[in-house]
């Protein structure tokens, strides 16, 4: 039978044709003490596209997320192998000899919680660029103004820029958290279940920056949702046991999956 | 071609959707008996100038819209409440298709049947002789494409799909047989047209069911949904 017939793309995350590649995992493990998390990963991430990691409880999946800011050297007894490749420099973020501060200023972090620091909206932005040595006022009010606007939260904190970030809403503060890691202009953000603590509109704003967010930045997103992953990702990644089992465009793994184990789960039949 | 998944194996977690779509499937299988029976009545009332078979025929289309609609609505709603994926999705949304490609067997068997009942009012034509031998070809697709979709065989639906040649051959030459005796004997034309038609009917039946012999193949595979002839021609 021939090729399907692929028509223009409908979605919104469409798959560009010649995507450039922004990071390859080769052959990562992972343990934690004598558990191994993650067995052999390969996969590409590739560049202002949203990748989305999908799989059951345990699976890994927030162990491989973790893996790509370094979150794991704080937990004691835990060992990498193996390789996380960041370009254009060509550089394994996971190597002992590279800095994990390094690696954090380039690839930022959203969290499962909103997380805002006790501080004010604005202290909330600017602190890892003062963490950076950023000094100047006139330099921190319009950095902390254009990364409030790319959280697309700007109109709704402008005049209120010196209350505690703790006083926003829960979606709110999921903005400031997103407004934070966007402040130091980093190359990838990761995102832990972002909206899991949400509810529906707030989670609807979220997934709409998180799109908008894909044009300038690459995002790798870790989420239960399946229906999330389908409305925000261009490439989809299921894991299982610590095993990368499936991995491409969101679409074709949405609608045919080529492993069983990847359609029992995504139609809800995983024992 | 990736080796394909074979999910139907497997329970859902939330059984209550495993009733559904077992629900939806059953609606679209009594659908498919009624309408394969539909043209089975239909060729069998022309053959035997049955007009009582014929207006049975024609009463069934009732219930065939019923199911149409009421298939239907399930799959809308199957799609908004449980936003099924891969092979689920694929079952739902090829149920909206198939039951359309059913809905017009059946008007196609009430269209042999309103015919039939006119053609019993004048004598029998020779060439109506060959219109059963049709039928039989088109009946053992709509049977066999039935077959198929119970069992989710893709091979045996690709068979039928092969198949659709040899109606289109048999429809061919009784249209040649047609004219020559219309030539012939023109007061034979209006019945003449009559079983043109019917001949006609049951080649688009058999296009509708190898139209579903796609869908199957579809919801096995995940690939084409529609399959243009001029593939294999």
């Amino acid at each position: 039978m021939s090729a399907v017939v692929t028509a223009v793309p409908f979605a919104t995350q469409s798959v560009s044709a010649d995507p450039k590649v922004k990071s390859r995992i080769r052959g990562l493990n992972f343990y934690y003490g004598n558990l191994q998390a993650l067995k052999n990963i390969d996969m590409v991430v590739y560049e202002h596209a949203v990748t989305a990691l999908i799989g059951p409880s345990g699976c890994g999946k927030s162990t491989l997320l973790r893996c790509f800011n370094r979150m794991h050297d704080l937990t004691p007894h835990t060992r990498y192998e193996g390789e996380i490749r960041l370009y254009p420099d060509d550089v394994n973020i996971v190597s002992s000899d590279i800095d994990p501060i390094e690696v954090r200023m380039r690839i930022s972090m959203v969290f499962q919680k909103p997380n805002p620091f006790p501080k004010s909206i604005y202290e909330n932005v600017a602190y890892g660029l003062r963490v950076r040595g950023v000094k100047a006022r006139s330099e921190l009010d319009g950095r902390v103004e254009a990364a409030l606007r790319g959280a697309a939260l700007w109109e709704e904190v402008k005049d209120r820029l010196e209350e505690p970030g703790t006083a926003l809403s829960g979606g709110q503060q999921q903005r400031l958290c997103i407004a934070r890691a966007l402040a130091t202009d980093p190359e990838i953000v990761l995102f832990d279940e972002p909206t899991s603590a949400l509810d529906p509109i707030a989670t609807a704003s979220i997934e709409d920056l998180i799109i908008s967010m894909a044009g300038s930045v690459t995002i790798l997103i870790v989420t239960h949702n399946m229906q999330q992953a389908a409305r925000v990702s261009s490439y989809t990644a299921f894991m299982y046991l610590g095993e990368l089992v499936e991995y491409g465009p969101t679409t074709e793994l949405f609608t045919r999956p080529r492993h069983q184990r990847t359609s029992d789960y995504l139609t809800g039949r995983f024992g | 071609m990736p080796k394909q998944t074979e999910a139907l194996e497997h329970q859902h977690i939330v059984r209550a959707f495993d009733e559904e779509l077992s629900r939806l499937t059953g609606a679209i299988v009594e659908m498919g008996g009624l309408a394969e029976r539909q043209v089975a009545d239909a060729v069998r009332a022309l053959a035997e100038r049955d007009v009582e078979l014929a207006a049975k025929v024609i009463e069934t289309d009732r219930r065939i819209d019923d199911l149409e609609e009421s298939i239907d609505q399930d799959a809308i709603k199957l799609l908004a409440l449980r936003q099924p994926m891969a092979i689920d999705l694929r079952m739902i949304a090829m149920a909206l298709k198939i039951t359309n490609d059913l809905e017009r067997m059946s008007d196609y068997a009430v269209s042999i049947a309103k015919r039939s009942q006119r053609l019993s009012e004048h004598p029998e034509l020779r060439p109506i002789q060959q219109l059963p031998r049709i039928g039989q070809s088109c009946l053992s697709m709509v049977k066999d494409v039935l077959d198929a979709y119970v069992e989710r065989d893709a091979d045996k639906a690709t068979a039928v799909w092969h198949r659709d040649s040899e109606v289109d051959e048999l429809y061919t030459s009784l249209f040649r047989e047609l004219v020559t005796y219309m030539l012939e004997d023109p007061r034979t034309i209006s019945s003449c047209i009559d079983v043109l038609f019917i001949a006609k009917n049951l080649e688009r039946i058999a296009d509708h069911a190898t139209n579903i012999a796609e869908k199957i193949v579809f919801i096995k595979h995940g690939t084409q949904i529609n399959r243009p002839r001029h593939e294999v021609e």
